[in-house]
């Protein structure tokens, strides 16, 4: 195991008696590295997140989380790795901070250190004016929220996040990728699960595509889509001016060039031409109005890549994420 | 392949933090009035009960506790009621209501092991239910002292001890039990349901279903009947059956250490009496003796029951 890397999973394998539920899957998350396991529900992921915190059995294959092994060192991986479950629980009768001290007194942080760190989670999660609220009066986004600063309180070097945004509206949402982005800043690498994919591409640095309790895909979303989606980069550029398409098309790189409106092309290129483009309309004495480039879209590949397999279980497994 | 580390680490906090639960919680409350009130009354009618028919007694004062007047039945006949359905109360819904809240995966992702999790749940049940029959024993020997006036003699003292913690073990099955079924079912109605039906069971169904059993099994003999006699085999098969309730067992120890002149526990010869003074008190130590297997046999099961859950707890799946 390198320095860099946290987890790693060898052929991991978990069986329930005749069902396979995580068949031989391999792979590996950096340090610092945000790192989405995408797919349908019943794909294997949550499996796959108990097994990495020694939850569950393992049925064969090995895993390293920080050089331990889970299903021998638990504590020692427990110790080290927050965990955030789909639909996390808190105890509705205490409050917030009471809840975070029962945590605390269970990870056995000394009383001093217990309220400073609590104090501090729950302000870089936004909470603090809600510390001393029950967790009953809780709505979901805050719930989810508490349930990173357990694992900021915790100071983990890993975070493993189920599921974080299921069910939580748009500005939820985009406060949790937020927080979630802010572990990365701090070093601490980011093990989330999702079967929303818009959402999760906009964190992830690398993502596993699950299918069926394999991994289908993996690599960063660019790698993908240029593995699957053919490649190339597709530019949206709204301006005028006379003879635009002509020029923009000697630009090295574009392969093609479409009118997909008044005024608006599309570029089809090797790499990102945007630069390129802005000049030519600016050397034109045009107006730009508007210039884009088209991420690679993770449903797109997704969509794609199953579409191209010819099983029809894997079929099956799309619709259900959709 | 051994684990690393204590299984009981973090066992203090997980108790400390049940025990508040259930302290503070509302059901705790309503179970204690409901226990402090019925021993009240019971008591009452003992004390009307004891005034009325003075007699030489040297144990008077353990006559508080079975001695009854009608319509209530004595202190101890409520106590084995209430017991069981304090313990049930507080057990049945410990670990599924870990599931059913989304609790469990959180804690258990902790570094503690599942050991902990169930020894501190039991623990803190077998306290909250050990302070509350503390208490109550307590308000007994009080109540007793201002009402009959006579303070207890120090064996009275040392029978009434052993037989509050005989009464702590007896909700120690029953908590082990509503533990046992609260990790079996996911849902803490039906885990309530199917443990006080068992106890309904065993507690008033299964005498008379031993009775019966036994007359099958070992039918009667006319002869002894014709006397009115219980036909030996048939009584002790139907005294073996019956001590499968831990109910029974709890009835039998109380009858030994609250009543000094018990000399044993089921049926005895009138040849095994011979030499013996009838109605001369045992000492105290006589008296456990007699009880001792009785009492073993509660603990037994109780431990029992505890392993069995734990078994299950340990291979379960944590997620919901």
């Amino acid at each position: 195991m390198s320095e860099d890397t946290v987890i790693e999973a060898k052929g991991l394998t978990k069986t329930y008696g005749q069902t396979t539920a995580v068949d031989h899957i391999t792979f590996s998350v950096g340090r610092g590295e945000i790192f989405g396991l995408l797919g349908p529900n019943g794909a294997g992921k949550t499996t796959t997140i108990l097994m990495l915190l020694g939850l569950t059995d393992i049925s064969g294959g090995e895993i390293s989380v920080l050089g331990f092994s889970p299903a021998r060192q638990p504590l020692s991986v427990k110790r080290r790795v927050g965990y955030l479950p789909d639909t996390v629980g808190f105890y509705d009768q205490l409050s917030a901070a009471d809840n975070l001290r029962y945590t605390a007194r269970l990870i056995g942080f000394g009383w001093n250190e217990r309220e400073s760190r609590i104090a501090d989670a729950l302000n870089r999660v936004g909470l603090s004016d809600s510390a001393d609220k029950r967790v009953g009066t809780f709505s979901r986004g805050m719930r989810q929220r508490l349930g990173l600063a357990e694992i900021l309180m915790k100071g983990a070097q890993i975070a493993i996040l189920d599921e974080p945004t299921s069910g939580l509206d748009p500005h939820a949402t985009a406060e949790l990728l937020g927080i979630i982005r802010s572990f990365k800043s701090e070093g601490v690498s980011v093990l989330l699960s999702s079967h929303l994919l818009e959402r999760v591409q906009s964190v992830c640095d690398r993502v596993a595509l699950f299918s069926a309790g394999r991994i289908a895909l993996m690599g960063s979303v660019a790698e993908l889509g240029r593995q699957i989606l053919g490649g190339g980069f597709v530019v949206d550029i709204e301006a005028d001016g006379a003879g635009l398409a002509e020029r923009l098309a000697l630009i090295p790189g574009v392969s093609g060039v479409e009118k997909t409106g008044v005024g608006k092309l599309r570029l089809q290129a090797d790499r990102d031409v945007r630069p390129e483009a802005a000049a030519e309309v600016v050397a034109m004495q045009g107006r730009l109005k508007f210039l884009g480039v088209q991420e690679p879209s993770l449903e797109a590949i997704y969509t794609r890549y199953f579409e191209s397999q010819s099983g029809e279980g894997l079929k099956e497994g799309v619709r259900h994420a959709a | 392949m051994r684990r690393e580390g204590s299984a009981f680490q973090g066992l203090g906090v997980v108790t400390l933090k049940e025990l508040s639960d259930h302290l503070t919680s509302t059901r705790m409350r309503v179970l204690e009035w409901l226990v402090v009130l019925i021993a009240l009354a019971a008591l009452y009618g003992a004390v009307q009960q004891i005034k009325d028919t003075t007699a030489e007694d040297p144990f008077l004062f353990l006559r508080l506790f079975t001695t009854s007047r009608d319509p209530l039945p004595s202190f101890v006949s409520f106590l084995s009621f209430l017991v069981p359905l304090m313990a049930i109360g507080l057990g049945f819904d410990s670990v599924n209501g870990e599931h059913n809240r989304r609790t469990l995966s959180r804690i258990l992702a902790q570094p503690i092991y599942r050991d902990a999790l169930l020894f501190g749940k039991f623990l803190a049940g077998l306290t909250t239910l050990s302070i509350s029959l503390i208490t109550l024993w307590l308000l007994v020997i009080g109540i007793g002292l201002l009402l009959i006036g006579i303070p207890p003699g120090a064996e009275e003292i040392a029978r009434s001890f052993v037989f509050l913690l005989v009464t702590i073990v007896y909700a120690g099955v029953w908590l082990a039990l509503a533990l046992l079924f609260s990790i079996l079912f996911r849902s803490a109605a039906t885990a309530a349901l199917v443990t006080l039906g068992i106890w309904l069971l065993i507690t008033f169904i299964w005498p008379v279903l031993a009775g019966a059993v036994a007359q099958i099994v070992v039918p009667p003999d006319p002869r002894y009947a014709a006397l009115g006699l219980q036909t030996p085999g048939t009584a002790e098969l139907e005294q073996i059956l019956s001590r499968f309730s831990p109910s029974t067992l709890f009835a039998e120890v109380v009858v030994a250490l609250l009543d000094p002149t018990t000399r044993a526990l089921g049926p005895i010869y009138l040849s095994q009496l011979q030499g013996a003074v009838l109605g001369a008190p045992l000492p105290l130590g006589e008296s456990v003796l007699i009880a001792w297997p009785q009492m073993v046999g509660m603990i037994a099961t109780a431990i029992m029951l505890f392993v069995i859950g734990y078994v299950v707890f340990q291979r379960q799946e944590v997620r919901a």
